[in-house]
Protein backbone atom coordinates (compact mmCIF):
# COMPACT_ATOMS: atom_id res chain seq x y z
CA UNK A 1 0.00 0.00 0.00
CA UNK A 2 1.52 3.61 -0.73
CA UNK A 3 0.70 6.43 1.17
CA UNK A 4 -2.39 7.91 -0.68
CA UNK A 5 -4.07 4.03 -0.45
CA UNK A 6 -2.98 4.55 3.43
CA UNK A 7 -4.48 7.52 3.61
CA UNK A 8 -7.72 6.26 1.76
CA UNK A 9 -7.73 3.24 4.09
CA UNK A 10 -7.64 5.74 7.24
CA UNK A 11 -10.27 8.22 6.39
CA UNK A 12 -12.98 5.31 5.33
CA UNK A 13 -12.50 3.55 8.98
CA UNK A 14 -12.97 6.79 10.53
CA UNK A 15 -15.87 7.41 8.14
CA UNK A 16 -17.26 4.32 9.16
CA UNK A 17 -16.62 5.47 12.48
CA UNK A 18 -18.34 8.52 12.31
CA UNK A 19 -21.46 6.96 10.21
CA UNK A 20 -22.33 4.31 13.33
CA UNK A 21 -22.01 7.21 15.82
CA UNK A 22 -24.37 9.66 13.83
CA UNK A 23 -26.61 7.47 12.54
CA UNK A 24 -29.10 7.95 15.31
CA UNK A 25 -28.33 11.59 15.92
CA UNK A 26 -28.68 11.98 11.72
CA UNK A 27 -32.36 10.27 11.54
CA UNK A 28 -33.70 11.51 14.66
CA UNK A 29 -33.29 14.91 15.07
CA UNK A 30 -34.50 17.10 17.44
CA UNK A 31 -37.24 18.66 15.39
CA UNK A 32 -39.30 16.03 15.16
CA UNK A 33 -40.68 13.24 17.72
CA UNK A 34 -38.47 10.82 18.64
CA UNK A 35 -40.90 6.89 17.81
CA UNK A 36 -42.29 5.24 20.84
CA UNK A 37 -39.89 2.28 20.41
CA UNK A 38 -36.41 3.91 20.03
CA UNK A 39 -37.11 6.12 23.43
CA UNK A 40 -37.66 2.89 25.03
CA UNK A 41 -34.57 1.30 23.19
CA UNK A 42 -32.64 4.38 24.22
CA UNK A 43 -33.61 3.67 28.26
CA UNK A 44 -33.67 -0.12 27.83
CA UNK A 45 -30.48 -0.19 25.71
CA UNK A 46 -27.94 1.09 28.23
CA UNK A 47 -28.06 -1.96 31.00
CA UNK A 48 -27.55 -4.08 28.01
CA UNK A 49 -25.07 -2.41 26.72
CA UNK A 50 -22.92 -2.56 29.91
CA UNK A 51 -23.20 -5.91 30.43
CA UNK A 52 -22.29 -6.98 26.81
CA UNK A 53 -19.15 -4.80 27.21
CA UNK A 54 -17.72 -6.60 30.33
CA UNK A 55 -17.98 -10.23 28.15
CA UNK A 56 -16.85 -8.25 25.11
CA UNK A 57 -13.54 -7.40 27.63
CA UNK A 58 -13.06 -10.43 29.06
CA UNK A 59 -13.74 -12.63 25.37
CA UNK A 60 -10.40 -13.62 25.69
CA UNK A 61 -10.31 -15.10 28.76
CA UNK A 62 -9.22 -18.58 28.78
CA UNK A 63 -11.54 -20.69 31.23
CA UNK A 64 -10.27 -24.53 29.84
CA UNK A 65 -6.98 -23.96 30.41
CA UNK A 66 -4.57 -20.85 32.00
CA UNK A 67 -5.82 -19.92 35.37
CA UNK A 68 -9.28 -21.25 34.35
CA UNK A 69 -11.00 -17.81 34.68
CA UNK A 70 -9.95 -16.93 38.24
CA UNK A 71 -7.86 -14.27 38.48
CA UNK A 72 -10.57 -12.99 36.06
CA UNK A 73 -13.54 -13.85 38.81
CA UNK A 74 -11.33 -12.76 41.73
CA UNK A 75 -10.78 -9.22 40.35
CA UNK A 76 -14.43 -8.81 39.56
CA UNK A 77 -15.47 -9.79 43.34
CA UNK A 78 -12.81 -7.30 44.99
CA UNK A 79 -14.36 -4.77 42.61
CA UNK A 80 -17.87 -5.50 43.32
CA UNK A 81 -16.99 -5.49 47.41
CA UNK A 82 -15.58 -2.52 46.61
CA UNK A 83 -18.27 -0.79 45.01
CA UNK A 84 -21.03 -2.11 47.56
CA UNK A 85 -18.55 -0.83 50.17
CA UNK A 86 -17.88 2.79 49.22
CA UNK A 87 -20.38 3.60 46.64
CA UNK A 88 -17.76 4.98 44.72
CA UNK A 89 -16.17 4.99 41.37
CA UNK A 90 -12.19 5.03 41.70
CA UNK A 91 -11.59 2.55 44.87
CA UNK A 92 -13.36 -0.24 43.44
CA UNK A 93 -11.57 0.30 39.84
CA UNK A 94 -8.16 0.69 41.37
CA UNK A 95 -8.87 -2.03 43.98
CA UNK A 96 -10.28 -4.78 40.90
CA UNK A 97 -7.49 -4.03 38.86
CA UNK A 98 -4.38 -3.75 41.22
CA UNK A 99 -5.62 -7.53 42.31
CA UNK A 100 -5.31 -8.64 38.65
CA UNK A 101 -1.94 -7.71 38.44
CA UNK A 102 -1.05 -9.10 41.44
CA UNK A 103 -2.71 -12.45 40.66
CA UNK A 104 -1.57 -12.56 37.22
CA UNK A 105 2.23 -11.26 37.86
CA UNK A 106 2.59 -12.99 41.24
CA UNK A 107 0.56 -15.69 42.04
CA UNK A 108 -0.76 -17.67 38.56
CA UNK B 1 -14.74 35.28 24.84
CA UNK B 2 -16.04 37.07 27.81
CA UNK B 3 -14.88 36.34 31.41
CA UNK B 4 -17.43 34.87 32.41
CA UNK B 5 -17.67 32.50 29.59
CA UNK B 6 -14.53 31.25 30.61
CA UNK B 7 -15.30 30.67 34.47
CA UNK B 8 -18.07 28.25 33.00
CA UNK B 9 -15.99 26.67 30.62
CA UNK B 10 -13.08 26.46 33.50
CA UNK B 11 -15.68 24.78 36.42
CA UNK B 12 -17.14 22.06 34.07
CA UNK B 13 -13.21 20.98 33.11
CA UNK B 14 -12.33 21.10 36.49
CA UNK B 15 -15.58 19.32 37.47
CA UNK B 16 -15.10 16.71 35.01
CA UNK B 17 -11.67 15.64 35.44
CA UNK B 18 -11.51 13.64 38.22
CA UNK B 19 -14.10 11.77 36.58
CA UNK B 20 -11.66 10.34 33.96
CA UNK B 21 -8.69 9.18 35.80
CA UNK B 22 -9.46 5.66 35.19
CA UNK B 23 -9.66 6.54 31.44
CA UNK B 24 -6.85 7.75 31.85
CA UNK B 25 -4.72 4.87 33.43
CA UNK B 26 -6.91 2.92 30.83
CA UNK B 27 -6.01 4.62 28.28
CA UNK B 28 -2.34 5.28 28.21
CA UNK B 29 -1.88 1.74 28.93
CA UNK B 30 -3.83 0.88 26.00
CA UNK B 31 -2.81 3.64 23.65
CA UNK B 32 1.26 3.08 24.40
CA UNK B 33 0.65 -0.93 23.61
CA UNK B 34 -1.20 0.44 20.63
CA UNK B 35 1.50 2.62 20.15
CA UNK B 36 4.61 0.29 20.50
CA UNK B 37 2.34 -2.31 18.29
CA UNK B 38 1.88 -0.18 15.28
CA UNK B 39 5.90 0.60 15.67
CA UNK B 40 6.43 -2.60 15.80
CA UNK B 41 4.67 -3.28 12.38
CA UNK B 42 6.63 -0.83 10.89
CA UNK B 43 4.47 2.42 11.13
CA UNK B 44 6.24 5.46 12.37
CA UNK B 45 4.66 7.59 14.99
CA UNK B 46 1.89 9.59 13.38
CA UNK B 47 0.03 6.73 12.10
CA UNK B 48 -1.29 6.22 15.80
CA UNK B 49 -1.51 9.62 16.55
CA UNK B 50 -3.59 10.73 13.34
CA UNK B 51 -5.43 7.20 13.52
CA UNK B 52 -6.74 7.80 17.08
CA UNK B 53 -7.13 11.47 16.49
CA UNK B 54 -9.82 10.86 13.38
CA UNK B 55 -11.12 7.39 14.46
CA UNK B 56 -10.84 7.53 18.40
CA UNK B 57 -11.68 3.43 18.88
CA UNK B 58 -9.36 1.20 19.99
CA UNK B 59 -10.60 -2.03 18.56
CA UNK B 60 -10.87 -1.07 15.35
CA UNK B 61 -7.23 0.53 15.53
CA UNK B 62 -5.91 -2.38 16.43
CA UNK B 63 -7.06 -4.67 13.30
CA UNK B 64 -6.20 -1.61 11.12
CA UNK B 65 -2.90 -2.33 11.81
CA UNK B 66 -3.45 -5.91 9.99
CA UNK B 67 -5.13 -3.84 7.45
CA UNK B 68 -3.00 -1.47 6.42
CA UNK B 69 -0.10 -4.07 6.35
CA UNK B 70 -2.36 -6.39 3.68
CA UNK B 71 -3.39 -5.79 0.26
CA UNK B 72 -5.68 -1.99 -0.53
CA UNK B 73 -9.20 -3.16 -0.57
CA UNK B 74 -11.50 0.27 0.25
CA UNK B 75 -14.91 -1.64 0.08
CA UNK B 76 -14.01 -4.65 2.44
CA UNK B 77 -12.24 -2.29 4.65
CA UNK B 78 -15.34 -0.02 4.97
CA UNK B 79 -17.80 -2.61 5.68
CA UNK B 80 -14.93 -4.34 8.11
CA UNK B 81 -14.95 -1.01 10.55
CA UNK B 82 -18.98 -0.57 9.76
CA UNK B 83 -19.23 -4.57 11.42
CA UNK B 84 -17.10 -3.48 14.45
CA UNK B 85 -18.17 -0.41 15.11
CA UNK B 86 -21.98 -1.21 15.09
CA UNK B 87 -22.08 -1.31 18.47
CA UNK B 88 -21.78 2.83 18.87
CA UNK B 89 -25.17 3.08 17.03
CA UNK B 90 -26.69 1.51 20.84
CA UNK B 91 -24.71 4.21 22.14
CA UNK B 92 -26.30 7.19 19.67
CA UNK B 93 -29.49 5.95 20.65
CA UNK B 94 -28.95 5.83 24.42
CA UNK B 95 -27.77 9.76 24.33
CA UNK B 96 -30.45 10.68 22.32
CA UNK B 97 -32.04 12.34 24.89
CA UNK B 98 -29.15 13.61 27.27
CA UNK B 99 -27.12 15.02 24.39
CA UNK B 100 -30.36 17.09 23.30
CA UNK B 101 -30.26 20.90 22.78
CA UNK B 102 -26.98 20.67 23.42
CA UNK B 103 -26.11 22.85 20.37
CA UNK B 104 -23.05 22.30 18.54
CA UNK B 105 -21.59 20.17 20.85
CA UNK B 106 -23.47 17.86 19.90
CA UNK B 107 -21.22 17.04 16.89
CA UNK B 108 -18.83 16.41 18.80
CA UNK B 109 -20.11 14.49 21.57
CA UNK B 110 -21.39 12.38 18.67
CA UNK B 111 -18.31 12.15 17.48
CA UNK B 112 -16.04 10.94 19.99
CA UNK B 113 -18.79 8.22 21.63
CA UNK B 114 -16.16 5.66 22.21
CA UNK B 115 -16.98 2.64 24.37
CA UNK B 116 -15.66 4.60 27.60
CA UNK B 117 -16.94 8.08 27.18
CA UNK B 118 -20.47 6.57 26.55
CA UNK B 119 -20.09 4.82 29.64
CA UNK B 120 -19.39 7.85 31.36
CA UNK B 121 -21.50 10.40 30.36
CA UNK B 122 -24.51 8.03 30.20
CA UNK B 123 -24.25 7.64 33.59
CA UNK B 124 -22.65 11.06 34.86
CA UNK B 125 -24.90 14.09 35.53
CA UNK B 126 -22.93 17.25 35.70
CA UNK B 127 -22.73 18.95 39.37
CA UNK B 128 -25.00 21.55 40.57
CA UNK B 129 -24.05 24.58 38.77
CA UNK B 130 -21.73 23.14 36.39
CA UNK B 131 -22.97 23.70 32.43
CA UNK B 132 -24.32 20.24 31.06
CA UNK B 133 -22.69 20.31 27.57
CA UNK B 134 -19.29 21.76 28.91
CA UNK B 135 -19.36 19.33 31.20
CA UNK B 136 -19.86 16.43 28.60
CA UNK B 137 -17.47 18.07 26.10
CA UNK B 138 -14.75 17.99 28.62
CA UNK B 139 -15.44 14.24 29.72
CA UNK B 140 -15.29 13.30 25.59
CA UNK B 141 -11.98 15.47 25.40
CA UNK B 142 -10.27 14.65 27.93
CA UNK B 143 -10.44 10.63 27.83
CA UNK B 144 -10.00 11.64 23.64
CA UNK B 145 -6.60 13.28 24.52
CA UNK B 146 -5.38 10.08 27.05
CA UNK B 147 -6.57 8.05 23.66
CA UNK B 148 -4.20 10.03 21.21
CA UNK B 149 -1.01 11.20 23.46
CA UNK B 150 -0.64 7.52 24.69
CA UNK B 151 -1.08 6.06 21.58
CA UNK B 152 1.40 9.00 20.09
CA UNK B 153 4.23 8.53 23.07
CA UNK B 154 3.72 4.37 22.63
CA UNK B 155 4.50 4.88 18.75
CA UNK B 156 7.39 7.35 19.97
CA UNK B 157 9.21 5.30 22.60
CA UNK B 158 8.31 2.04 20.31
CA UNK B 159 10.10 -1.02 22.12
CA UNK B 160 12.45 0.69 23.69
CA UNK B 161 10.30 0.97 27.15
CA UNK B 162 9.62 -2.78 28.74
CA UNK B 163 7.96 -2.38 32.23
CA UNK B 164 5.96 -4.71 34.07
CA UNK B 165 2.20 -3.81 33.46
CA UNK B 166 1.07 -7.00 33.04
CA UNK B 167 -2.93 -7.35 33.56
CA UNK B 168 -2.95 -3.66 34.15
CA UNK B 169 -5.95 -4.02 30.83
CA UNK B 170 -8.17 -5.01 33.38
CA UNK B 171 -8.61 -1.57 34.83
CA UNK B 172 -11.47 -0.87 31.28
CA UNK B 173 -13.01 -3.99 32.79
CA UNK B 174 -13.11 -2.75 36.57
CA UNK B 175 -14.85 0.01 34.71
CA UNK B 176 -17.09 -1.79 32.85
CA UNK B 177 -18.37 -3.47 35.63
CA UNK B 178 -18.68 -0.87 38.53
CA UNK B 179 -20.65 1.57 35.59
CA UNK B 180 -22.95 -1.84 35.46
CA UNK B 181 -23.68 -2.13 39.22
CA UNK B 182 -23.91 1.93 39.56
CA UNK B 183 -26.65 1.00 36.87
CA UNK B 184 -27.97 -1.67 38.81
CA UNK B 185 -28.23 -0.52 41.98
CA UNK B 186 -30.41 2.39 39.96
CA UNK B 187 -33.03 -0.21 38.55
CA UNK B 188 -35.65 -1.42 40.35
CA UNK B 189 -35.65 -4.61 37.82
CA UNK B 190 -32.79 -6.35 36.35
CA UNK B 191 -34.77 -7.40 32.97
CA UNK B 192 -32.90 -5.78 30.73
CA UNK B 193 -28.92 -6.36 32.19
CA UNK B 194 -29.76 -9.48 32.22
CA UNK B 195 -30.64 -9.70 28.45
CA UNK B 196 -27.66 -8.10 27.59
CA UNK B 197 -25.61 -10.92 29.80
CA UNK B 198 -27.44 -13.78 28.36
CA UNK B 199 -27.38 -12.32 24.94
CA UNK B 200 -23.56 -11.54 24.85
CA UNK B 201 -22.50 -14.98 26.51
CA UNK B 202 -24.72 -16.90 24.54
CA UNK B 203 -23.23 -15.69 21.36
CA UNK B 204 -19.76 -16.23 22.54
CA UNK B 205 -19.97 -19.69 23.41
CA UNK B 206 -21.77 -19.96 19.96
CA UNK B 207 -19.61 -17.44 17.77
CA UNK B 208 -17.01 -17.41 19.34
CA UNK B 209 -14.88 -14.23 20.96
CA UNK B 210 -13.79 -12.48 17.48
CA UNK B 211 -17.23 -12.85 15.69
CA UNK B 212 -19.97 -12.64 18.65
CA UNK B 213 -20.75 -9.02 18.94
CA UNK B 214 -22.93 -8.72 16.46
CA UNK B 215 -25.18 -11.78 16.64
CA UNK B 216 -25.38 -10.39 20.59
CA UNK B 217 -26.08 -7.05 19.70
CA UNK B 218 -29.25 -8.64 17.41
CA UNK B 219 -30.15 -10.77 20.35
CA UNK B 220 -30.41 -7.72 22.54
CA UNK B 221 -32.26 -6.01 20.26
CA UNK B 222 -34.50 -8.66 19.25
CA UNK B 223 -35.21 -9.70 23.08
CA UNK B 224 -35.55 -6.14 24.52
CA UNK B 225 -38.26 -5.34 21.66
CA UNK B 226 -39.89 -8.69 22.14
CA UNK B 227 -40.51 -8.33 25.92
CA UNK B 228 -40.82 -4.74 25.43
CA UNK B 229 -44.91 -4.74 27.27
CA UNK B 230 -43.52 -6.98 29.87
CA UNK B 231 -40.32 -4.51 30.63
CA UNK B 232 -42.18 -1.50 30.72
CA UNK B 233 -45.14 -3.00 33.17
CA UNK B 234 -42.71 -3.93 35.67
CA UNK B 235 -40.75 -0.45 35.36
CA UNK B 236 -37.59 -2.39 34.34
CA UNK B 237 -36.26 0.72 32.88
CA UNK B 238 -33.77 2.60 34.27
CA UNK B 239 -34.91 5.86 36.05
CA UNK B 240 -34.95 9.19 34.36
CA UNK B 241 -31.86 11.83 34.60
CA UNK B 242 -33.19 14.18 36.94
CA UNK B 243 -34.43 10.77 39.24
CA UNK B 244 -30.05 9.19 39.42
CA UNK B 245 -28.29 10.76 41.43
CA UNK B 246 -24.24 10.01 41.33
CA UNK B 247 -22.03 9.88 43.99
CA UNK B 248 -18.55 9.89 42.56
CA UNK B 249 -14.81 10.84 43.46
Amino acid sequence: MNLTEQIIIIALCAAATMLTRFLPFLIFSDKKATPKYITYLGKALPAASFAMLIVYSLRNTELSGGTYGLAEALAIMVTCVLYFWKRQMLLPIAGGTITYMLLVQLVF
Amino acid sequence: MTKEAKGVRRRALLAAFPYTIPIFAGFWFLGLAYGMYMNASGFNFWYPMVMSLVVFGGSLEFVMVTILLGPFAPLATFFLALMIQARHVFYGIAMLDKYKGLGWKRFYLYFSLCDETFSLNYMLEPPPGIDRGWFYFFVSLLNHIYWISGSTLGGLLGSLVKFNTEGLEFVMTALFVVIFLEQWSKEKKHYTALIGLFASLVCLVLFGPDSFLLPAMGLILLLLLLFRKPIEKAGGLTLTADERTVDLP
